[in-house]
């Protein structure tokens, strides 16, 4: 598809890209189908090859409307129809330039604005913690459903200090810590038992996810740039790889070369960390026959996994986790609709939770259907939004690291 | 191309918004833009207004009002077609049934299923699959178009050559007229008493009837399938290759062919393991029982060879099978990544002409400038060329409608017709002229007029006027020779 790009797109450091990106468009449609909006909506506008029309006339220069935005803002950037697009189309890229346009040619109401701004600063601060504390204490009088996801968190365990000759940064994350801190502690001894060191740094915060889906471009590359000073030294002293455990994260990390590439004095190095950023899943395959010896038998072995769209989508890494834990003993059962997003998606579970709650409300159906033991997955944000139903939920990892013996 | 100016009637409006929730109802431009086209963005119109009913008895209001009001009313699936049969009316409203995508039942004694026209076609053999049962015809765009838009364009697929097209696996339609009245075509009967209706239902492209209801046949799934790769140095052995085989008393599941610069084009997205070296890879598939699939492998293989295959590939499991239709059934939007738009015809010749017709095409493509990779059903002798344009460029987007139809006056020389599969809609409206002489067009318009007096379902389609057939032909005059001097001119 062409577009004729408005003056005020042509000037924008992502008009031309946003072109380029449309230019493969060919409107077969094919997305529509692996939509989970378009699935609920039955609308055009709330499937991709609909958004992709809403952001081209943007782009052209034709003024947008709340609706615009509406179902901008409807779209859980999944990503699932760039693995469904044929042509191969880079819809979240373009979803992500059109919703940065859109902010600057229509600006979200004030109350809007600050309810984005306080989200981010709570999400990815120092108050979360101490907030979650309350949350957990005062779970007798809250809601059944938000009281299970209150439920308290599993402990750390120990982290292990034995030095070893081969180092791997990891990203600890915002929110993870204190909603889920064993992820990182058994991510810690899972790779001690291979011989692999796992660094993190104090100063190194949330990657900027949070507040680039918020409409704040400018303060999410504030926190590229705070993780890149904080990991330079660790990188140039021989950190092997950047481990993500939180796929979200991951997706986003590989993103840093292209959303700094305009600044000259981070371009290169922020490409190095996209080089370097590895979901544990990249890093572990071939660790599997070094790693078997070291478990002992697994607790529940009848397991899904439930790919996030971050991993299956966005980083394009399908299977790999399931191979691994076939590998490992686990009997990793289908379900249906596997390429669909559970609703969690970043702050959109809190911004468009009628949407989450019944996306929510069916993956958990499907992943339930086949009886397993237990879920697994690779994303905080998937594990908080799965959790509070019958089933157990966890990380992979941490179904790994019970086994260690 | 261009589009009329949007009529909008407030009265209309008003009345619609009367029957239908807020957001059901969109006629804003920003709303109703990404509406203007299907599948073929050649030809773009924005509608009045546009209606996502959510249930039937809103469907019913919104065809009584319309009809009252004399306002035309266009229904839509998954907006995939290629030929434009769901383009909106500048003065009227889209119809989109997309809301209704519930299975209703699925028999597993009966082989049936029943569901309502949103579904998706690759949906009912998913829902289906526990059973052991699938439903057979697959269009390549079976992940996202609608059973109502099969019914309407009557569509085939990969495997429609043994299994036959859209009409051969409906047993029964339900719908309403453009005045609101219910009608059923179509029994759960093997056969229905008096004029088989359903037959004409089905491939009317939205023309008689709005569907509001499907029960499909369904078939066991076969114990084995599998797929050969047969490589060829040159397209037009290719071509005999496929008569060949059909001349052996062989049906093939599936006989599809790729032409070297539609494999390259769609290896990157599908990695499907296509001979990237070859002038064309043909995919022939065998399915039944082991026995069966392994005889007549055998003997396909032979065919091929004797035919000058060079190189002869069986896929190995159920993966690499799926593989090889993954290829192909990606092959049109993948052009995607070559050109901004493509255009992709439907004409369909005898197998004999397949050779020669693709060597017409190789002339073509220097003619126009512009390039046609092949990507087809070659068993049914319906060919899909997708002629790469930039839709920026006026003229690029003139040659690529004069390419297409060259390709299908062609196609109608060789004995064949415009269309295989994908309807005729608004796309070869022209070529219609060229196919039929006048008194069988009247007949197509006086069955159009038995269900539709006032003309307002789906107007303008199919059918091509008087007018249209005058103008079209004065062309082509002044163009150049008269391609059909025998065929009488209006």
């Amino acid at each position: 598809m062409q577009t004729e790009l408005a003056d005020f797109a042509r000037q924008h450091a992502d008009g031309p890209e946003a072109a380029d990106i449309l230019r493969a468009c060919v409107h077969c449609g094919f997305c529509t189908a692996t939509c989970p909006t378009y699935q609920l909506f039955g609308d055009e506008l709330d499937g991709p090859r609909g958004r992709i029309y809403l952001i081209k006339q943007v782009l052209e220069g034709q003024a947008p409307t709340e609706r615009t935005q509406l179902h901008l803002d409807r779209c859980l950037t999944c990503r699932a129809c760039e693995t469904a697009c044929p042509s191969g189309v880079k819809y979240g890229r373009l979803v992500e330039i059109g919703r940065e346009l859109l902010a600057e040619r229509r600006p979200r109401g004030w109350r809007a604005q600050a309810a984005r701004r306080a989200l981010a600063w709570v999400l990815t601060g120092g108050a979360f913690a101490p907030l979650l504390a309350v949350g957990r204490l005062l779970r007798p009088v809250l809601p059944m459903r938000l009281g299970a996801q209150l439920a308290p968190a599993r402990a750390a365990g120990t982290w292990p200090r034995t030095p070893r000759a081969r180092r791997m940064l990891l990203l600890a994350g915002c929110v993870q810590p204190a909603l889920a801190p064993n992820i990182n502690a058994a991510t810690a001894r899972v790779f001690d038992a291979l011989g692999i060191e796992v660094l993190t740094v104090a100063r190194a915060g949330c990657c900027g996810a949070l507040r680039h889906h918020l409409d704040q471009q400018a303060a999410a590359r504030e926190d590229m740039r705070r993780n890149i000073d904080a990991w330079w030294p660790a990188i140039e002293a021989g950190a092997e790889a950047i481990l993500v455990n939180a796929s979200g994260c991951g997706t986003m990390l590989k993103d840093y070369g292209v959303l700094l590439r305009a600044d000259p004095a981070y371009a290169a190095k922020a490409a190095r960390i996209s080089a370097l950023a590895r979901d544990l899943c990249e890093v572990l395959p071939p660790l599997v026959a070094a790693l078997a010896p070291r478990l002992g038998p697994a607790v529940s072995t009848r397991v899904v996994f439930h790919p996030p769209c971050s991993l299956q989508h966005g980083q394009q890494l399908r299977g790999v986790v399931e191979g691994m834990l076939v590998a490992l003993g686990a009997q990793v059962l289908p379900f249906a609709d596997a390429p669909l997003c559970c609703g969690s998606a970043g702050t959109y579970s809190l911004l468009q939770p009628a949407v989450s709650a019944t996306l929510r409300e069916r993956k958990l159906a499907a992943l339930t259907a086949p009886r397993p033991e237990v879920i697994l997955s690779a994303n905080i944000g998937c594990l908080t939004q799965l959790s509070g139903g019958a089933t157990p939920v966890q990380h992979w990892i941490e179904w790994l690291d019970e086994r260690l013996r | 191309m261009e589009s009329a100016v949007v009529e909008s009637r407030p009265e209309v409006l008003a009345a619609l918004a009367r029957i239908l929730p807020r957001e059901a109802l969109l006629v804003e431009a920003e709303d109703t833009r990404p509406y203007e086209c299907d599948g073929l963005t050649l030809i773009r119109q924005r509608p009045m207004a546009v209606a996502l009913p959510q249930t039937e008895a809103q469907v019913v209001a919104v065809l009584r009002l319309c009809h009252r009001l004399g306002v035309p009313v266009v229904p839509r699936g998954a907006g995939t077609g290629l030929a434009g049969s769901a383009l909106p009316d500048a003065g009227g409203v889209l119809l989109s049934m997309a809301r209704f995508n519930r299975i209703l039942a699925v028999d597993r004694r009966a082989c049936t299923a029943t569901v309502e026209p949103g579904v998706r076609n690759l949906a009912i053999s998913e829902a289906a699959a526990p059973q052991g049962l699938y439903y057979a015809p697959d269009p390549s765009s079976q992940v996202a178009c609608t059973i109502g838009g099969n019914v309407a364009e009557n569509s085939g697929g990969v495997h429609c050559l043994k299994y036959g097209l859209t009409l051969h696996n409906v047993l029964r339609v339900r719908g309403y007229t453009v005045d609101g009245e219910a009608v059923e075509f179509g029994s759960l009967a093997p056969d229905a008493a008096g004029l088989d209706l359903l037959a004409l239902v089905v491939g009317s492209e939205g023309m008689l009837a709005v569907t509001m209801e499907v029960t499909v046949r369904l078939v066991p799934r076969p114990e084995l399938a599998r797929c050969i790769m047969a490589s060829f140095a040159d397209v037009a052995q290719a071509g005999d290759a496929v008569a060949a085989l059909i001349a052996a008393g062989i049906i093939p599941a599936g006989l599809e062919m790729l032409d070297q610069a539609a494999s390259r084009l769609v290896e990157p997205f599908a990695h499907a393991g296509y001979d990237l070296e070859a002038a064309a890879v043909l995919l022939c598939e065998s399915d039944g029982t082991p026995e069966e699939v392994e005889e007549e492998i055998a003997h396909m293989s032979q065919v091929l060879r004797a035919a000058q295959a060079t190189r002869i590939q069986v896929s190995r499991d159920e993966a690499e099978r799926l593989k090889f239709w993954a290829g192909r059934k990606n092959a049109f939007p993948a052009a995607g990544r070559a050109a901004p738009a493509y255009y992709c015809t439907d004409g369909t010749i005898p197998r004999k002409h397949i050779g020669q017709m693709l060597k017409s095409i190789q002339a073509m493509e220097r003619r126009y400038g512009l390039s046609c990779p092949n990507v087809f059903h070659a068993g049914d002798g319906n060919l899909h060329p997708l002629v790469l344009f930039d839709d920026s460029d006026p003229d690029s987007v003139a040659r690529a409608e004069a390419f297409g139809a060259e390709i299908l006056e062609e196609s109608v020389r060789l004995g064949g017709t415009v269309t295989g599969e994908h309807g005729v809609g608004m796309e070869k409206l022209n070529q219609m002229c060229s196919q039929f002489d006048r008194p069988t067009l009247d007949a197509f318009a006086a069955v159009k007029r038995a269900f539709d007096p006032a003309g307002t379902l789906n107007p303008g389609k199919v059918i091509p006027s008087l007018h249209r057939c005058a103008e079209y032909g004065r062309q082509r005059v002044v163009g150049g020779a008269l391609p059909h001097p025998e065929l009488p001119r209006f």
